[in-house]
């Protein structure tokens, strides 16, 4: 089989094209360097097109109250505590000016009475605080984005997977890939690298994402020596669609509840009202009734002065809620909740939810202007990846930089929602600026090492050449249903213990696989070449999920149910590959939270007298 | 409810004239309920044909990677339910799935897309003022608005004639790129004016408004009427002269 690569040199490489990569492509295009951008799909298709809701800054278009300090102690809350509170700060200062921009770029998001940008309702943030249009907010994002990034003289390569990155004398130097579409192989030699690759929840069988979101980037850093940090923290949303079976985990977005979606039960109750935690308790309508108040001010778009309702809160606070109401045999027919908008008259959902009507319309056959659409949880979001610098995005190996899903730091123990668009324009424009600097001062390109390619060369070939192994998609599938059964959203000490042991099991499976074929536009290649980054994501996954002995956020252990102040409460885990090759499990934290930061928090959420001594 | 289902699938490369040199073939898997297109053609990749090449991303008609031709008409692979399928197909007859004719084949059901990128590029970015917080209204936010929710899925492309029987592709933008001229050229805030262009690179006189497109655009987009008539209305004033500009296009109308 020809072994031939073509070397191409770029100052720059970004690999990925989601907002993130496209933000910093943008940035890093502005100096004078040459910049190239590598990507699985086809420009303007990678999964921030698919977001929905919105992007949330606190432009405070909608309520003058809003402000930078009430976004920074939203996100800090949300995220239970656990999030870097030097990018929370950066993030709610900067993103108002990020989504502006945008506007000068050709983004036409909603307007407000006035003609400024509209914003929405979300879960967890005190104020609309949303941009957005309709419910296609990804697709405004990215596109934008795109046409702005086109005309800087950045360099694309869509349809390429990056396999492997190359460090020279400890200090990143480049990228091998493969074109999907030929299978060609190509030797990107670098300067700097940003990885701006998306997520990870492909691994699951129940989930939001696209084929793309099978952890590639966050296995690429892993394997190069870099830290990963809070990788036991994936986000669940609670509201994905469930039937037909084949539409499973689709989103549904959260904007359905903050134009005032109902969740109920199969006894028809408005069961959220008995899952408010303590620390929203004040936050939270009480009654139906001063629910409903929120909502008709809502409609009426007018400033609220009710307290908002329960269907609001945080993610993970209604992903378990929907999950122990069906425990407790109270779930909608196919075994998840109620969401209900069809009170609302018809042509303000469609005005306001065009996506999600023709979503139930066209997949379900179920009309939401007039019937309740039937939702459960869905893997949607990891708050783990490569921890980075919070202001420069590098991450722990020199030259290496992280930016959007792939990154970690800003959401802490859960994401609110809309905080990741606006976490990949504010940060993309950082990892792309930054990494631009870094570049400018190397002067050459370094050498890369003939053996190692040649090893990336074989692995990349290897499936092609076997014969009669398994469909490389049983193994995937066998796969996303073990992280399913055994790291979901509700994990136990012993079943992740199983699980670690399993996914062992599927490295023999992935060096069989054989998916038969050339190297042509070949999917049963691609994704045979995919099992072992989602092998060792998993893990790492499963890992950090079995040292934290508590609950919180995104995590939640059956076995440990209520979150440990005394320990955890700001202990981050933190995973890197060994010397000796095994995946190594640390705990770290972020240094304290200033007083002048300390002052926008809520003093008792913060539980530091429960804390042992500093350890 | 569960049924087999036989898909006849094209299945090749191009040959070196760059012509489609392949073969239909037949696939039967179960189909369960509630499935799209999609979902069986995943369902082969799985149980027949790990090799067979397709598009796709979101499966929810959000990203536009999955267009096809399904029983000979363009559509979104994860947006066409089975039963509807179903329902149209003769009785014991398999469900025909191609590639867009119009574009070069790559390989199965990909096909070469580049000259999009290619056109795109030519288009004059948007222009307006440099201080922020640009202030406009909903109702001229919604004229645009429609052309924003473009999803880039080139089933218009595939299906005007212009581009699919006359393959005008260096002369034509085609209906996915009128619908963003559209949408720079009625933008409350931009400055450029891209009205020659559209009348000479672009050749909008070529659109002899069959309404081909907006009929098959999964996005909902009236590229016709709201996109292109508007466009042609704009070169017509700034011409003056429609009857020669229209007349000498007319060579290729049907
Ligand atoms: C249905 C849905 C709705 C959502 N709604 C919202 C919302 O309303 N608000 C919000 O804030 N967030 C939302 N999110 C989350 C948000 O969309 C994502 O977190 C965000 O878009 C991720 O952007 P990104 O730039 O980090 O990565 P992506 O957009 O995922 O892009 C990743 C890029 O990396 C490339 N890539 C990956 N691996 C490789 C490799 N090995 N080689 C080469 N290229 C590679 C991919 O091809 C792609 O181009 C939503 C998510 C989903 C799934
Ligand atoms: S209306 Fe114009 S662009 Fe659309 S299909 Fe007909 S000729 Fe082509
Ligand atoms: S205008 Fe409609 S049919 Fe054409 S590319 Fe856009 S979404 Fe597809
Ligand atoms: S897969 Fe995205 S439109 Fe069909």
């Amino acid at each position: 089989m020809d072994k031939t690569y073509m070397t191409h040199e770029f100052d720059v490489v970004i690999i990925g094209a989601g907002g993130a990569g496209l933000r910093a492509a943008i940035e890093a295009t502005k100096s004078d360097i040459s910049v190239a951008v590598i990507c699985k799909s086809m420009l303007g298709k990678a999964h921030t097109v698919m977001a929905e809701g919105g992007a949330a800054s606190a432009l405070s278009n909608k309520d003058p109250r809003d402000s930078w300090m009430t976004h920074f102690r939203d996100t800090m809350k949300g995220g239970k505590y656990l999030g870097d509170w030097r990018m929370a700060e950066i993030h709610a200062k900067e993103s108002p000016d990020r989504i502006r921009e945008l506007e000068q770029w050709g983004a036409i998001f909603d307007r407000t009475p006035s003609g400024l940008t509209n914003q929405r309702n979300f879960g967890g943030h005190t104020y609309p605080r949303l941009a957005h249009i309709g419910d296609a907010t990804g697709l405004e994002i990215i596109r934008t984005l795109q046409e702005r990034g086109i005309h800087t003289g950045m360099e694309v390569f869509m349809e390429y997977t990056v396999r492997h990155l190359f460090k020279t004398e400890g200090r990143i130097s480049g990228c091998f890939a493969y074109n999907r579409v030929d299978g060609s192989l190509h030797l990107f030699k670098s300067k700097a690298i940003v990885l701006a690759t998306g997520g990870i929840t492909r691994c699951w069988s129940v989930c939001s994402g696209s084929w793309e979101y099978s952890g590639e980037g966050h296995a690429l850093a892993y394997w190069v020596g870099a830290e990963l940090g809070d990788m036991e923290f994936v986000q669940f949303h609670p509201t994905g669609m469930i039937w037909p079976p084949s539409v499973r985990g689709i989103l549904v977005t959260e904007g359905v509840r903050g134009e005032g979606g109902m969740l109920t039960n199969s006894e028809g109750e408005r069961f959220m009202f008995d899952y408010v935690p303590e620390m929203y308790r004040d936050e939270f309508a009480d009654t139906e009734e001063e629910a409903m108040d929120w909502v008709n001010s809502i409609v009426a778009d007018e400033t609220p002065t009710a307290r908002r309702p329960p269907e609001l809160l945080t993610r993970d606070v209604v992903a378990k809620a929907i999950n122990s109401e069906r425990e407790a045999g109270r779930a909608s027919e196919h075994g998840g909740a109620y969401l209900n908008i069809s009170w609302r008259p018809e042509d303000q959902v469609k005005k306001k939810l065009p996506g999600m009507y023709h979503q139930f319309m066209e997949l379900a056959a179920v009309d939401i202007t007039k019937e309740p659409m039937e939702v459960g949880p869905t893997a949607h979001y990891v708050m783990g990846g490569v921890k980075v610098h919070p202001e420069t995005q590098e991450s722990t190996i020199p030259g290496l930089y992280a930016a959007g899903e792939a990154a970690t730091g800003l959401h802490g123990a859960n994401r609110l929602g809309g905080n990741s668009l606006s976490d990949l324009i504010t940060f993309g424009r950082r990892a792309g600026m930054y990494a631009a600097k870094s570049a400018i001062e190397i002067e050459e390109f370094a050498e890369i090492s003939h053996e190692e390619i040649e090893k990336v060369v074989e692995e990349t070939l290897a499936p092609l050449l076997r014969k009669g192994g398994e469909n490389p998609a049983k193994v995937v599938e066998d796969l996303r249903e073990l992280m399913q059964q055994k790291v979901g959203i509700i994990r136990q000490g012993q079943q992740l213990e199983e699980a670690l042991e399993e996914l062992e099991a599927f490295r023999e499976r992935e060096e069989s696989a054989s998916p038969g074929g050339t190297r042509v536009y070949n999917p049963g290649w691609h994704q045979a070449l995919e099992i072992g980054a989602m092998i060792d994501v998993s893990k790492m996954c499963a890992l950090a999920a079995l040292a934290r002995e508590e609950s919180r956020g995104g995590h939640t252990r059956l076995d440990f149910p209520v979150p440990d102040y005394s320990h955890w409460g700001k202990i981050n885990s933190v995973i890197v590959k060994g010397s000796d090759g095994e995946m190594k499990l640390s705990h770290t934290r972020y240094p304290p939270i200033p007083d002048r930061l300390k002052e926008f928090l809520d003093a008792e959420d913060l539980h530091e007298d429960e804390e042992e001594s500093n350890v | 409810m569960s049924d087999d289902v036989t898909f006849r699938v094209f299945r090749g490369e191009p040959d070196e004239s760059g012509k489609p040199n392949g073969k239909m073939v037949d696939y039967t898997v179960e189909m369960d309920e509630g499935m799209v297109v999609l979902d069986v053609i995943h369902r082969i990749q799985a149980e027949h044909a790990p090799d067979l090449s397709c598009r796709w991303n979101c499966k929810a008609g959000k990203c536009g990677s999955c267009s096809a031709e399904v029983n000979g008409k363009p559509r979104l692979m994860c947006m066409t339910r089975m039963d509807e399928i179903m329902h149209e197909t003769p009785e014991g007859q398999p469900i025909l799935v191609k590639p867009m004719q119009t574009f070069p084949l790559t390989k199965d059901l990909v096909t070469d897309l580049e000259w999009a990128y290619q056109i795109n590029q030519t288009i004059p970015p948007l222009s307006g003022p440099d201080e922020m917080n640009w202030e406009f209204d909903q109702i001229e936010a919604d004229r645009v608005q429609e052309f924003r929710s473009c999803i880039e899925c080139m089933l218009c492309v595939n299906t005007c004639h212009v581009m699919r029987e006359h393959q005008l592709f260096g002369q034509f933008a085609g209906p996915r790129f009128f619908v963003r001229l559209a949408n720079l050229e009625m933008h409350p805030m931009d400055e450029e004016d891209r009205i020659a262009m559209i009348k000479d690179d672009f050749g909008i006189g070529y659109c002899n408004i069959t309404r081909c497109c907006t009929e098959v655009c999964p996005a909902g987009i009236n590229i016709t009427d709201n996109a292109i008539i508007p466009l042609k209305e704009r070169v017509v004033t700034e011409y003056y002269d429609p009857v020669a500009i229209i007349a000498k296009k007319l060579g290729i109308r049907k």
